[in-house]
Order: C-alpha cells, then sequence, then structure tokens
C-alpha cells in the first residue's frame, strides 16, 4: 500500500518558486532520505506533502487520503512530524514533552489513557531516555534534547514519521543512533522520511535517497544507484569521489566546482 | 489538583476577609446573618451592596487578567506577554473613557461595558496580527508599549479637554483602576462577557500545551493553529474587556500570577491558566483589602498598588530571562 503519494506538488512564495513539480511516491516500510543543499525546498516539500502547506497546484495523498481534506488530527494521527525548530518554551520535564506526542490521541501531560502512558514509555525507552522522564528540559545536553524531540514524534506512533534533520548539530554517536532508530522503525514497517546533509550516513543507512535541487527532485533511488561523482556536481555544485564499500557507497568531498 | 484545593481556600479565605475587614469590621457571624437576609439593616446594606459587589468584582477581574495572562503567555510562548503589557487594557480603557468623554454612557448600561471590550479586541488583534509577522517577542512587546503610550496619549488628551470636572474624575478612576463604589449590577453588565472569555479560554488549553513545541511543531501535532489564535485572541480580548469595564486598568496581575504558579504545574501552559486566574482573584481581593485598610487620606486605588508591587515584579522576571529572542 502507498503510505504518501506526491503528484506534480508546485509551492510559490509571492513570484519565487520554492518547489516545483515534485512528485514522488514512498511506499508502506522503508527509510527514505531527502538529500539537497540548503535551500533547495526540501523542508517546503516535506510540508506540503503532509498538507501543512497548502500547494498551490498538484496534491498529496497520505494512505490514500488527499491530505487537504483530512483534519489536522486525522493528518496527525497518520504522520508524526519533527520540524527544523526545536525550541521550547517552558522548562518542562521529559515526560510531559514526550506526552505531547499523543496530542491528536486526545491525550496531553496529566490527561493520559493506559494506551497514550505505554506509548510515552516506550519512546522513552527506545530513545534511551530511561532515567530522564523527570528532568527537566532546560537541564539537558543538544543530543539529550534531540533524543527527546525524537521521542515525542515516536510517541504518537503513527505509520509515517517526517524528520527535517534531526541528526544536525549532533555528534557522531548520537547521529549514528538516530538513525539506527530511524532503521528499527523502518524494520518495524515503520515509513520514515528525513532530511539529512551527511551524504556517507545516508548512503549507510537509507533504502532510498530523493535528491532536490532548485526545488525541483532530481533523482530518485536507491543510495548505490544514485549517489553518483556527477550527482554530487549537479546538485551540491562539489568535486568528490565515490567509492562503493561492500553494500553502500562512500563519499570524499575534495572541493568546490568551479 | 491540590494546589487547586489550597488555592481555592486562599481565595474563600481572602474572600471572607474581604467581607469581614473595612473601616467597620463585621465578625463571622454577622456576615453569615447578613448574607442570608437577617442581622440589621446596616450590616445589610454594608455586605450587599458595598463590599460583596466589591470583592466580587476584584475577584471576576483578577480571574480574568490571570487568565487572560497565563493564556497570551502560551500562545506567544512568552512570560511576559500580558494584556497590561501588550496594550490590550490600556486600550480598553481608552475606549471607555471615550466612551465616557462623548456621553454615550448615557445610552445605556451596556455600552460602557461594549466599549472597553471593542477596545480591547482591537488591540488584541492588532498584536495578534504583529505575531503572524515577526517571530520576535521582543518586538511584540514593543508594539505592545507603543499601544500603551498612544492609548495613553489619547486619553490625556481627552482629559485634557475633559467637559466637565465630574467627566475628569470619571476618566481618572478608569485609567487608575479600582473596584470602590461597584454594584451588583455593574458586576452583572460586565459578568457575562468575562465569563464567556474564561470559557473560551479553559477551551484553548489543550492547544496551549501544543504550542510549547512551537508553532509548527504544533501544527504537526494536530493543532488548528488558526482556530487556536482566534479563540485565545477573542477570549482574552472579552475577558480583559469586561475586566477594565468594571474596574478600569490594573496591570502585571496577569504576569505575577501564572509566574507564581508555573513551578506547581510543571510549567505545563494547559494546567496553569485555572490556578493562575484563582490566585490572581486572591491577589487582588487580597490588595483591594489592603487599599481599604491603609491609613491614607483619600482610597488608594487598587490599579495604583497592582502596578506598584507589579511593575518591579515585570522587571525581575524580564531581567531573569535566559536567551534573548
Amino acid at each position: 500500500m502507498t503510505m504518501l503519494q506526491a503528484d506534480r506538488l508546485c509551492y510559490r512564495a509571492g513570484d519565487v518558486p520554492l518547489v516545483e513539480d515534485a512528485s514522488f511516491s514512498l511506499p508502506s516500510g522503508g527509510l527514505t532520505m531527502l538529500i539537497g543543499p540548503n535551500g533547495s525546498g526540501k523542508s517546503t516539500l516535506l510540508r506540503l506533502a503532509m498538507g501543512l502547506l497548502r500547494a498551490n497546484s498538484g496534491h498529496a495523498r497520505l494512505q490514500g487520503n488527499d491530505v487537504s481534506r483530512l483534519t489536522p488530527a486525522e493528518r496527525a494521527r497518520r504522520v508524526a512530524y519533527l520540524p527544523q525548530d526545536r525550541s521550547l518554551a517552558w522548562p518542562q520535564p521529559v515526560q510531559d514533552i514526550v506526552a505531547l506526542g499523543r496530542f491528536a490521541h486526545g491525550g496531553a501531560p496529566g490527561r493520559l489513557t493506559g494506551a497514550d502512558r505505554s506509548a510515552v514509555a516506550s519512546a522513552i525507552s527506545d530513545c534511551g531516555l530511561t532515567g530522564f522522564e523527570r528532568r527537566a528540559v532546560d537541564t539537558l545536553s543538544g543530543g539529550e534534547l534531540a533524543r527527546v524531540h525524537m521521542a515525542r514524534a515516536i510517541a504518537a506512533q503513527t505509520p509515517l514519521l517526517i524528520a527535517d534533520e534531526p541528526i544536525a548539530a549532533l555528534d557522531p554517536r548520537y547521529q549514528h543512533e538516530v538513525m539506527q532508530l530511524f532503521a528499527r522503525l523502518s524494520g518495524a514497517g515503520r515509513t520514515v522520511l528525513a532530511v539529512v546533509h551527511d551524504l556517507n550516513l545516508a548512503a549507510l543507512y537509507a533504502d532510498r535517497l530523493i535528491w532536490m535541487r532548485d526545488g525541483r527532485i532530481v533523482a530518485d533511488g536507491p543510495p548505490m544507484q544514485t549517489l553518483t561523482e556527477e550527482r554530487l556536481r549537479e546538485v551540491f555544485r562539489v568535486e568528490g569521489t565515490v567509492r562503493t564499500a561492500g553494500k553502500t557507497v562512500q563519499v570524499d568531498i575534495s572541493g568546490i566546482s568551479s | 489538583m491540590r494546589a487547586l484545593v489550597i488555592l481555592t481556600l486562599c481565595w474563600l479565605a481572602a474572600t471572607m476577609a474581604a467581607l469581614m475587614l473595612g473601616s467597620v469590621p463585621i465578625d463571622a457571624g454577622r456576615i453569615l446573618a447578613a448574607g442570608l437576609g437577617f442581622g440589621s439593616a446596616g450590616d445589610q446594606i454594608v455586605i450587599w451592596q458595598i463590599r460583596l459587589p466589591r470583592t466580587l468584582a476584584a475577584s471576576l477581574v483578577g480571574a480574568a487578567l490571570g487568565m487572560s495572562g497565563a493564556a497570551l503567555q502560551g500562545l506567544l510562548r512568552n512570560p511576559l506577554a500580558e494584556p497590561g503589557v501588550l496594550g490590550v487594557s490600556a486600550s480598553a480603557a481608552l475606549a471607555a473613557t471615550t466612551a465616557l468623554y462623548f456621553g454615550l454612557t448615557a445610552a445605556g448600561p451596556l455600552v460602557l461595558p461594549l466599549a472597553a471590550i471593542a477596545g480591547a479586541l482591537a488591540a488584541t488583534f492588532i498584536v495578534a496580527a504583529a505575531a503572524l509577522r515577526t517571530r520576535s517577542v521582543v518586538t511584540l512587546i514593543l508594539i505592545g508599549v507603543g499601544l500603551s503610550s498612544f492609548s495613553a496619549a489619547l486619553m490625556a488628551l481627552l482629559m485634557n479637554f475633559a467637559p466637565n470636572p465630574f467627566s475628569l474624575a470619571d476618566m481618572v478612576n478608569w485609567m487608575l483602576g479600582t473596584v470602590a463604589n461597584r454594584s451588583l449590577n455593574d458586576l452583572l453588565m460586565s459578568a457575562p462577557f468575562l465569563i464567556v472569555g474564561i470559557v473560551m479560554l479553559m477551551a484553548s488549553r489543550s492547544g496551549l500545551a501544543a504550542l510549547s513545541l512551537g508553532e509548527e511543531a504544533a501544527q504537526g501535532l494536530g493543532l488548528n493553529l488558526g482556530r487556536q489564535r482566534l479563540i485565545v485572541i477573542l477570549g482574552a480580548g472579552l475577558a480583559t474587556g469586561g475586566a477594565v469595564a468594571l474596574a478600569g486598568t490594573i496591570g502585571f496581575v496577569g504576569i505575577v500570577a501564572p509566574h507564581l504558579v508555573r513551578p506547581f504545574v510543571r510549567y505545563d501552559p494547559a494546567r496553569l491558566l485555572l490556578p493562575s486566574a484563582i490566585l490572581a482573584a486572591t491577589m487582588l481581593v487580597l490588595a483591594d483589602v489592603a487599599v481599604r485598610l491603609l491609613p491614607t487620606d483619600a482610597e488608594l486605588k487598587l490599579g495604583v498598588l497592582a502596578s506598584l508591587v507589579g511593575a518591579p515584579i515585570f522587571i525581575w522576571i524580564a531581567a531573569r530571562r535566559r536567551g534573548g529572542s
């Protein structure tokens, strides 16, 4: 079954086209990463695909339903979203932030059903936050905080998880931990779509890469097929070598294309 | 839950003290007798026509301002947001004094509350429209300061050209803020707006919890952001407008009460609303007792005392804030 289907999505901010004619389809399960330079329209495409932004033309379907016709709560029960902006307004305890993941199910801090509580507890344990439940979020390190946001998104127990730069500002160990968590989720049948800038991590963990440049999707396929030296030049305007290493590929960027 | 029970008991105790204390002390037995329609005629007049309306007015105004402050802070994700700071109270007072200046209040008892509410809603919409355009809360607060100053300037203009000393005194009363000389009838005129506003704010509380994560994440959680903004703005506008119609401008209680309550509700913006309302009500009832008991020649106005105590606390909260957003 198709989890997410985007058909010819276009979005303009005034006269500036941010996303043009973008189509892709995500089947159930699998870990897909959206790759592209800053300002290439990745975040906008994510928002269009899940219905947080209304497309100027084209449409997106979540599990066969037009996203523009889903109520916010119906949409949120199908897709959990981790945006780039992860500022927290108040020094709340970790478990209360994670509990917000149950919002679309009617749950809220201090108002959780048994199912909500078990979803929150398993998200906290999946993200290695056991023991942190009562800690105030303003006492956590950047890496711990990133895992709190991740746990919040996972606690929603949606079939689709969309994450915008989930590993930005994390040290290498946390980056791998987050990627392994995504791989486990997709192995368990959930669909994960994430924006990632580290090409080696993307190649190592993703089943599929969607490449964007100037608001358009320019390539879509497994890392082995789509991650090439020519594509690095075309998409990022950088020179690099791409080597096959076992079942994956490794990238070394050597400089900027002239 | 325990915090709510304790706060409610505090409010009941403060209300009892407000009924007992004043230029003529009345003990609890006589209050009970007067409340049930027995007791001396003097006691009945003091309780039913002076102290009870005044205490209820302080409670309602406190509850409205405390809850509006807590809700606006949740919506704007900033502990310094409050109807007074954002210029909402001053705009409501300007609309009320304009109605007084032009003698519109003679047209009916609802003119004053409606004018105050219109002023409050206009200011809330301006602030909310600004909130859509800027992410900086400092900018928003500066816009609020600008709105307050402009409203104050226009009120000064109206006072400058006041047609007679009586209307000047009326207008000064609105600016300074007081619940003295309020009747049960005055309460009945404003209470419906206040109560509808409070109910709307209560209905918005789970959305305020979602907004802890930021607007985009909150939308991702399934929050209808447009509707959430509208409910909080209308609710805060109605509650603040009703409060200003009843008591004039009373500042800072909407900042101080939520600030004190927050640690006891684990900083949850949803669970903050009700206890903030009850604490703010208690604070204003006690402040009103204080202005009655202070040995001053003319009675100190409630709004003046609230600002004298509240403004330094506002500065303290602002100075302790981390980050510069």
